[in-house]
């Protein structure tokens, strides 16, 4: 397969080198979760060779992090080394999502993991979702479950979802749709549309001060003080009737 | 530098005993507390406003009330009064009349409050939380400084001449520190008014409130009350404290491992990665002199000593040994390091010297009763002629 690639005039606000990420929830050795997202990694970072456009990969294996992310949930406040991962998907580019499905719904290890990560982090960052499971029943799981979970972190999933049951190892329809969704995750990168997004209507989302997001107030420098919780600070008196609430609860 | 514990009054089974303290147990054990913390000389004794068991103090102004009558110089604080739930105007009340029986050893800590059914028992929505606690406090701030408030917002029915009684103490209010662990506008409201930010620095991990103290210190300078490193900033911090470091972990551990909030997580990664301090005298204050070279040069310490099911003697001890062996060599070590022209936090008599020099502090006589439970549209003798309550009108 191959791309057409945007002709001169067009914005291409790629960075470079364009990191990617790959998110794994397998736990087997060797994973057939990984594998799938390793194949589409290295068709991801071949079609950008093609384009000339540098890129690299990164895995953040959340087997190794389980522990982690179950302290994380409970204190509230991730350790050194989740920390590090989350720091990793707050700079990517673009990521690779792959679980396992589990009784009929994806691995309660990914979405622990996507539980512990700020509303704000992937927003408007190309993702292709990817599941692996026993059976081609559990087939609809990558759309009807993580789709949403990305839907709700303002992610921009690829329109092709990618799934792998057993029979599907042996076939070249797998490979098709792999080649098919690191397409769309490479034009959605080379369209510069993640970051136009985040660029023009980053104000617009729900954010905590200090947060892991990139674009995250950290100082003063940072912080808008025109909305009208700031006025009411300030000792403004008449505040909104209804404000929106900032994220969390305290 | 003002050294203190706080505290939230919870209750709960001591691991090693099964013991489980009455209320009205735990009720008598703070103000035991408290006193102790006074013969000790520890600065300040602050308690936390809850509305849920297992925490006692639902009616913080009441118990402190106490304290104060036993009690000789501690301040009293709360650690947090809640600005959301509360009636703001009964917030002025309640705390101006602790102030008159505390005798001026008195200021408060207001905060949101996390407990999301907390605020439909009082009628409020979460969710307008940070709105309730920022109009809420500009009320209560002009409440205690005018005579008459004339005041429409979002959240509360409108006042027309209306008087908060008491006047506070010598016509000076309490001072007012602003609890918040990630709102940047609670913090922005407490420099605007110049008052202090308090950061409860536990549950999270080593200065991971230093970006809000240092957007509070910023925005301090930015209001002209002051340079940055002149803003008045408190922590918290957690100690467990015994004369062996071995002792402390040994003793302290299962109460660690056995309280609700900390199930699941290592005492020892705790110990590690965030403010908690447990160990030996030396120990704790070589932590807690980390605070001061993270944070910058900072007006309070609090530390929390007496939660998670620790019986009443342990707690009592562990402000002894907080009084009579960390806390005076931190005020030591820490006067040292401080750079020149760093304020100490107000307290009453800093603030009567501000308002009025060498001056005697106004002390409000009220004009008399006319008849129908008023004093006029001037209700003090000395009250501003110009400034007349514009009562409602019936009709």
């Amino acid at each position: 397969m191959s791309i057409t690639m945007p002709g001169p005039g067009i914005p291409t606000e790629i960075s470079s080198p364009v990191r990617l990420v790959v998110v794994s929830a397998g736990v087997s050795e060797p994973s057939s979760t990984r594998l799938l997202a390793d194949r589409t990694a290295q068709k991801v970072l071949d079609l950008l060779r093609e384009a000339g456009t540098p890129a690299t990969v990164g895995v953040v294996e959340l087997g190794p992090l389980a522990v982690d992310i179950a302290q994380a949930i409970v204190s509230g406040f991730p350790g050194e080394r989740l920390q590090d991962a989350i720091n990793r998907l707050a700079e990517a580019d673009a990521l690779i999502a792959s679980t396992p499905v589990y009784k009929a719904g994806i691995s309660g290890l990914f979405k622990s993991f996507a539980d512990v990560l700020d509303n704000d982090l992937l927003i408007a960052k190309p993702v292709i979702l990817a599941a692996t499971a026993g059976t081609a029943r559990h087939a609809m799981v990558v759309d009807e479950q993580l789709r949403p979970l990305f839907a709700f972190l303002r992610a921009i999933p690829a329109p092709t979802s990618l799934f792998a049951a057993p029979e599907d190892w042996g076939g070249s329809a797998l490979g098709e749709r792999i080649d098919r969704a690191a397409t769309e995750l490479v034009l959605l990168l080379q369209s510069g549309v993640g970051r136009s997004i985040a660029d023009s209507a980053w104000t617009g989302y729900q954010h905590q001060f200090n947060g892991n997001a990139t674009r995250a107030e950290r100082g003063a420098d940072d912080v808008d003080f025109s909305t009208d919780l700031m006025r009411m600070a300030a000792g403004g008196i008449n505040g909104p009737a209804v404000s929106e609430p900032r994220v969390g609860t305290a | 530098m003002q050294f203190g514990i706080f505290t939230v009054g919870d209750i709960a089974p001591d691991p090693t005993t099964g013991h489980t303290q009455s209320e009205a147990e735990r009720i008598s054990n703070l103000v035991r507390i408290g006193q102790r913390a006074d013969e000790v000389g520890l600065d300040v004794f602050a308690l936390g406003e809850h509305h849920n068991p297992p925490f006692i103090p639902s009616s913080p102004p009441t118990l402190l009330s106490t304290v104060a009558a036993l009690t000789k110089q501690i301040i009293l604080s709360t650690s947090i009064t809640l600005m959301t739930t509360n009636d703001p105007v009964k917030i002025a009340e309640d705390y101006a009349m602790l102030q008159h029986m505390a005798k001026g050893r008195l200021d408060l800590m207001v905060g949101r409050g996390n407990t999301v059914p907390v605020y439909p028992w009082f009628g409020k929505d979460i969710r307008q939380g940070v709105a309730l606690a920022l109009e809420n406090y500009n009320l209560l701030h002009r409440l205690w400084r005018e005579d008459v408030v004339d005041w429409e917002g979002s959240f509360r029915t409108p006042l027309q001449g209306f008087t908060s009684t008491p006047r506070p103490l010598d016509d000076v209010p309490p001072f007012v520190w602003h609890g918040s662990i990630r709102t940047p506008e609670i913090a922005e409201q407490a420099a605007f008014y110049g008052n202090g930010y308090f950061a409860n620095h536990i549950l999270a991990p080593n200065f991971h409130f230093k970006p809000l103290v240092d957007f509070y210190r910023e925005r301090f300078e930015h209001y002209g009350h002051g340079t940055s490193d002149q803003a008045i900033v408190g922590l918290g911090g957690q100690a467990f404290i015994a004369k062996r470091s071995q002792d402390a972990v040994k003793t302290f551990r299962p109460y660690f491992e056995n309280y609700p909030v900390f199930r699941g997580s290592s005492l020892d990664d705790f110990m590690k990665s965030t403010p908690l301090s447990v160990g030996s005298p030396q120990e704790i204050i070589d932590k807690t002199l980390t605070f001061q070279d993270g944070f910058g040069d900072y007006q309070r310490q609090l530390f929390s000593v007496d939660s998670m099911g620790l019986p009443v003697e342990m707690a009592l001890e562990q402000v002894e040994l907080l009084g009579t062996e960390v806390v005076p060599v931190l005020r030591k070590e820490m006067a040292a390091r401080r750079a020149p022209g760093v304020p100490d936090a107000p307290t009453h008599s800093s603030l009567i010297t501000k308002k009025y020099g060498d001056g005697e502090p106004r002390q409000p006589r009220p004009n008399p009763n006319r008849g129908d439970n008023l004093s006029g549209t001037s209700p003090y003798q000395d009250s501003d002629p110009a400034v007349e309550a514009r009562f409602p009108v019936a009709v």
